[in-house]
């Protein structure tokens, strides 16, 4: 029997963008938000519904007039709040800020009737506070605590990573404990995940070539893997480390062309792995030999005789883009979806294959 | 009538061949011979109408004839018979006259003999007459002679037993004498001609004297005779005398052998001290091994082995060891060729000789030649574990004759032993000594070779650093060490290729050189060389597997670590030296595997009974290695570059910068920096095919490039009512430009190698652009950046398109991060481009 399989569905953004995420808070819907980046005009926030069954794609435009948007996060706790890291200009100064979001309560409303309507008279986003203190500029990304109650996020700064406890339904947010990245030279974090694992007390950041985790608890440094890819992190590896041993990588992949910008685990079966490239493809493999999923036996289990174990394997490579691929998220509601957004502003949903769904799930 | 009848058969016979014959034929029917014709006459003669036949019935005849015949023929049949009675009559008479002469004469001859034998019978009667009387006075002498002729056997009787007792009587005085005189052999036959007698009559008190006496001279002739064959000085013969007379004096025969053996055995065992001893003083073991690797290092070329002969000699000898060849000499001369000795003598006194006498039937044979293997294994052995640690010792590959040589002695000589000792396992294991003594030699060849490999590696790369290759190129003439020491000169230019050539040079003169060292293994005058193993097995695993492929196999290897190491280092490997390996690897590919394999093959006469890599797998490996090098080398290179222009985007503040006035020098630095990748990739790689392009590349895109079309994108980046147009404009372009893999495989020439390297630094050149943000300045800058490097480095690509795509999607980009996106008039860059 041969599943055909959906055909990717494409969006185009009018503005370049990088950022991309997940709501993650919705667990029905299939929606992702994307923020824009524009000098010239009001940055904007994309929400894109996707309707799996009719294979439709809504959206609904939010303004962001802060700035242009280079990083967007969803609260895991309220569908309504995010975060975003934007450049702001003034003076001639670029200065890049963070701050939390809500969107307005109605966003949802007349925008089927006339989509025309929402582009020209578009809703705003509602401050609800900055995450900037006047010790600590330029911030990169903001994390939310995984599966939290959207209370605490991380921002990285410079060289700081900021523990934030946000009070008053977000309206609120202090400083609660700081992490300093001290060495020679001016070191910056580029990018940072809150893990999921230990009760999520561990960080992990990138700064140049070097991967460090922290403990939240101590603000500590717990291991640094140091070169862990040549210049930057810009060397078309993906490399998969285990934290405690992190002299050799567990697995490396070489399947990208140029830099690889973003990689995700899916939710439900990390096995799944997205990686996003400025070689313009995004690929998604099944490593098999990195999966927390048990090694199934195959007593018991009817039918399963034929069913030989998976080879770690490229699943499929996506060309539907024409420019680099600077993020890639899973859908929070199907964890079978994804979605991967190319800087010219054109945002990609693709499903995994039928037939390697159906291997995992049977 | 019977006339008639008669003529019927005459008619028919008469006229026939055969009528004497059938005249002959009724002659010997009467008288009843009738053996000749007896089946043809057996129907005739029933026949009562045949004239010739028994049963003939002439009334019959007569009435068949008058019924069937008319009278003329009845005539005419009637004179026939008559003719026929005629001729019949006349035969018969000439017949009975010629017998009866005969007849007459036989009567005459009888009675002649008659009387002869009347005189014969008289004379025969005298005859026996007389010979009684001769009997009669035969009898009547011996008659008288009878009584003398008893009295004279029984006195010469008496004699003989007289003369046999003196003999006896003087016996222990004679044995004294004999012992006096030594003369052994003389004593032990005449004890043994008397011992029977002895024996016999040991009952009587005076023989009994006589046989005691004999015995105690025997018992101390015996002690004599031991004490002479245990103190051994004397010569081969006179042991074996003394053997021999021991065992005819019943010495058991295992005792002596063991005797014999184990005296040998001491006089052996000194000659395996003596070869132990030269073993022993070994220089410190790794003081010789460094010689030799310095040995070997230190050649180039065939000549190296004539060389460094004297060397050989020169270095160890100070430290008293003697070389493999003397040493296998003395072991030959002394140890192998006492041990035939020992061997011979020992077969001819209890083997051979035991044979014929009456020993053989104790099994003696058998129980020495048993007692002879295990002695002879037993030393054997030893000697043999001596001999491997001293070929261990044979770590210099530098002159590998000596080594030949000295196997060849060595294998000769036990050839002698197996001849003497037709089932002996020693000069099998001696072949084997000499085998395992071959395949050391070639792992060792083999880690030579790879020795010999990284550390030509190792100066090439002191070669590319010292003088840092210039990377302008043509005119480097800095003063490396070339390969192969002093003598290949200091002065000498360090150039790329010569590089490459001097090295591939050396490298298979070394194979050169290795290959014509173990060929002595198989030369025609070397007598394991018609071993089988040495035919077939040493020839396509040994020699073409474990050294010469092992050696392309290692030297990929090694290439491609250089791939792996150098990628999480951060390029600690030169990638002059990249290029360099992968034009080597190339170059096995395409020519210098086949032509090692093939001189290997012809050199030894390689039949591939065993399955052995094929040329096609060795190249493919090579190629593969080479591929990898030269990725490896466009990806270090092109992220040298990428460095450069990440820093100067990364660490520039954009948005408040000056009016470009000059290109930054940054750029410059590139162009420098791609020129002299594109002259030292040029020294290596051919030229490569590039897309047709105008005479004046750079004045033709450059209009194009950077004046209608980009215009038109600023010109759509201002219009805030259409938005869209630039995503429009720019993914319309896209679709005509194929999709661009940066870090891709390359092709091997120059400008492949170009066109991955200026890739790879001008996609980095645009994702750092996007990281930024600009100002109408930094846009001006960026512009001014993109227009030079426009003007150079379109010459190196294979597509010139490419690079004004790149350069396009950089410009276009930091447009889109301008915060005040005012172009700079083309004309004024060109002019600050120009100026510099």
């Amino acid at each position: 029997m041969k599943m055909e399989d959906d055909a990717p569905v494409i969006y185009g953004l009018e503005f370049q963008a990088r950022a991309l995420t997940a709501q993650t808070a919705e667990t029905d819907a299939i929606r992702f938000l994307v923020g824009t980046q524009s000098l010239k005009f009001d940055n904007q926030i994309h929400i894109i519904d996707f309707d799996d069954e009719n294979n439709i794609i809504n959206k609904n435009v939010l303004l962001h007039q802060a700035g242009e948007i280079w990083h967007i996060g969803a609260s895991p706790a309220d569908k309504a709040v995010l975060t975003t890291c934007y450049n702001k200009t003034s003076d001639s100064r670029v200065v890049s800020c963070a701050a939390v979001w809500r969107m307005p309560s109605d966003w949802e409303t007349g925008s089927h009737e006339s989509p025309d309507d929402t582009a020209h008279n578009p809703q705003i986003l509602e401050l609800l506070c900055h995450l900037d203190d006047s010790a600590h500029g330029n911030a990169a990304c903001v994390l939310w605590e995984p599966m939290g109650d959207g209370k605490r996020v991380i921002s990285l700064a410079d060289n700081h990573a900021l523990l934030w406890d946000l009070q008053e339904s977000s309206t609120q947010a202090t400083v609660s404990s700081t992490a300093t990245l001290e060495g020679k030279g001016q070191l910056k974090f580029t990018s940072g995940k809150w893990s999921p694992h230990h009760n999520c007390s561990q960080l992990a950041t990138a700064n140049d070539t070097a991967i460090r985790g922290w403990d939240l608890r101590t603000m500590s440094q717990i291991y640094c893997i140091e070169n862990a890819h040549g210049q930057l992190v810009h060397d078309c590896k993906v490399k998969f480390w285990d934290v405690r041993n992190v002299q050799e990588p567990v697995k490396t992949l070489e399947e990208h062309s140029h830099w690889v910008w973003s990689v995700r685990y899916n939710h439900s079966h990390d096995q799944l792995v997205l990686t996003a490239s400025s070689d313009s493809r995004l690929i998604l493999s099944n490593m098999v030999s990195i999966s927390s999923e048990p090694v199934r036996t195959l007593s018991g289990r009817r039918g399963a005789q034929a069913k030989e174990p998976l080879k770690d394997s490229v699943v499929s490579t996506y060309e539907e883009h024409e420019d680099s691929v600077y993020a890639a998220e899973w859908s929070s509601a199907d964890p079978w979806l994804f979605a991967s957004l190319s800087y010219d502003g054109r945002l990609v949903i693709n499903r995994v294959p039928r037939a390697l769904k159906y291997r995992i799930l049977l | 009538m019977d006339g008639e009848a008669d003529g019927t058969v005459g008619m028919s016979e008469d006229c026939g061949p055969g009528r004497r014959r059938r005249v002959h034929g009724m002659l010997k029917l009467y008288y009843g011979l009738n053996e000749e014709g007896k089946a043809a006459e057996e129907p005739e003669s029933l026949d009562p109408c045949d004239i010739n036949g028994p049963h003939f019935d002439p009334e019959l005849y007569l009435n068949k004839l008058r019924r069937e015949c008319s009278l003329a023929e009845l005539m005419d049949q009637e004179t026939c018979m008559v003719k026929q009675i005629r001729s019949l009559d006349s035969d018969m008479q000439t017949l009975v006259y010629e017998n009866y002469n005969k007849f007459i004469s036989a009567t005459d001859t009888i009675r002649k003999m008659k009387n002869d034998f009347k005189k014969m019978e008289d004379e025969m009667d005298c005859l026996s007459a007389n010979m009684a009387a001769i009997t009669e006075f035969s009898a009547s002498i011996s008659g008288t002679l009878q009584d003398q002729h008893t009295q004279i056997t029984k006195l010469s009787g008496v004699h003989t037993l007289l003369r046999k007792l003196q003999f006896l009587f003087e016996l222990p005085a004679r044995l004294n004498k004999c012992l006096e005189l030594q003369a052994y052999a003389q004593a032990v036959s005449s004890h043994r001609r008397a011992r029977c007698v002895l024996q016999q009559y040991s009952h009587l008190p005076s023989f009994k004297g006589i046989q005691d006496d004999c015995h105690a001279i025997m018992d101390k002739l015996a002690q004599e005779l031991r004490q002479k064959f245990r103190d051994g000085g004397s010569s081969a013969k006179d042991l074996s005398e003394c053997v021999e007379l021991l065992l005819q004096l019943d010495e058991p025969a295992e005792e002596l052998c063991d005797k014999f053996l184990s005296h040998a055995r001491s006089r052996l065992e000194s000659d395996l001290q003596g070869l132990e001893a030269e073993i022993r003083p070994y220089p410190s073991a790794s003081a010789v091994k460094d010689a030799s690797a310095r040995r070997l290092s230190s050649t180039t070329g065939a000549g190296s082995l004539t060389n460094n002969s004297p060397k050989t000699n020169t270095l160890p000898s100070p430290t008293s060891n003697t070389d493999i060849l003397e040493f296998i000499d003395r072991g030959c001369n002394e140890f192998v060729s006492s041990l035939c000795l020992v061997i011979t003598s020992y077969q001819e006194l209890f083997i051979n000789h035991a044979q014929t006498g009456e020993l053989a039937s104790k099994n003696i044979p058998q129980m020495a030649n048993a007692k002879l293997h295990v002695f002879v294994d037993d030393l054997a052995a030893r000697y043999f574990s001596l001999v491997e640690r001293r070929i261990q010792e044979e770590k210099g590959v530098g002159d590998n004759s000596l080594l030949v040589r000295a196997l060849d002695r060595f294998h000769r000589r036990l050839q002698a032993v197996a001849k003497l000792l037709p089932g002996s396992t020693v000069p099998n294991k001696g072949t084997e000594i000499v085998i395992r003594a071959a395949t050391e030699r070639v792992k060792q060849y083999l880690s030579a070779l790879q020795s010999f490999y990284m550390d030509s590696l190792t100066d090439v790369r002191q070669a590319l650093a010292t003088p840092r290759l210039s990377v302008a190129g043509a005119s480097v003439a800095g003063g490396g060490s070339l390969l192969g020491g002093p003598a290949s000169g200091r002065d000498a230019p360090t150039s790329l290729p010569e590089l490459l050539s001097s090295l591939s040079a050396s490298i298979l003169n070394q194979i050169k050189s290795v290959l014509a060292s173990v060929h002595l293994f198989t030369a025609k005058d070397i007598t394991f060389s018609n071993k089988p193993y040495f035919k077939g097995e040493f020839c396509s695993q040994g020699v073409r597997e474990s050294l010469v492929v092992s050696f392309i196999k290692f030297v990929c290897q090694s290439s491609r670590q250089f791939c792996e190491s150098a990628g999480d280092k951060g390029g600690s490997t030169p990638p002059a030296l990249l290029l360099l390996l992968s034009r080597l690897c190339l170059d096995y590919e395409t020519s210098t595997i086949s032509y090692i394999l093939t001189l290997t093959d012809e050199q030894f006469l390689v039949q591939h009974h065993s399955p052995v890599t094929p040329v096609t797998t060795l190249c493919a490996e090579a190629r593969e290695a080479a591929q990898k090098l030269l990725n490896h080398y466009v990806k270090v290179q092109g992220l040298i570059i990428s460095q450069m222009l990440r820093k100067s985007v990364e660490t520039r503040d954009w948005v408040n910068t000056i009016e470009p006035r000059n290109v930054r020098a940054v750029m410059k630095r590139v162009v420098e920096d791609t020129t002299s990748i594109d002259v030292q990739v040029g020294l290596l790689y051919e030229e490569g095919v590039r897309k047709a392009h105008s005479s004046d590349s750079s004045k033709r895109t450059f209009s194009v490039y950077s004046s209608s079309r980009q215009q038109a994108r600023y010109a759509a980046s201002y219009t805030p009512s259409a938005p869209m147009d630039t995503n429009l404009l720019s993914n319309i372009h896209k679709l005509f430009s194929e999709r661009i893999d940066i870090f891709s495989s390359v092709e091997f020439n120059k400008v492949s190698v170009m066109t991955g390297i200026i890739k790879i630094s001008l996609k980095t050149f645009l994702e750092c652009v996007r990281l930024r943000t600009f100002g109408r300045y930094g846009l001006q800058q960026i512009q001014v950046d993109c227009h030079y490097l426009q003007m150079y480095l379109w010459r190196f690509v294979s597509d010139e398109n490419l690079v004004h795509f790149l350069l396009d999607e950089i410009v276009g980009s930091s447009a889109h991060r301008c915060l005040d996106p005012a172009p700079m008039e083309q004309s004024v860059i060109e002019v600050i481009c120009e100026r510099g």
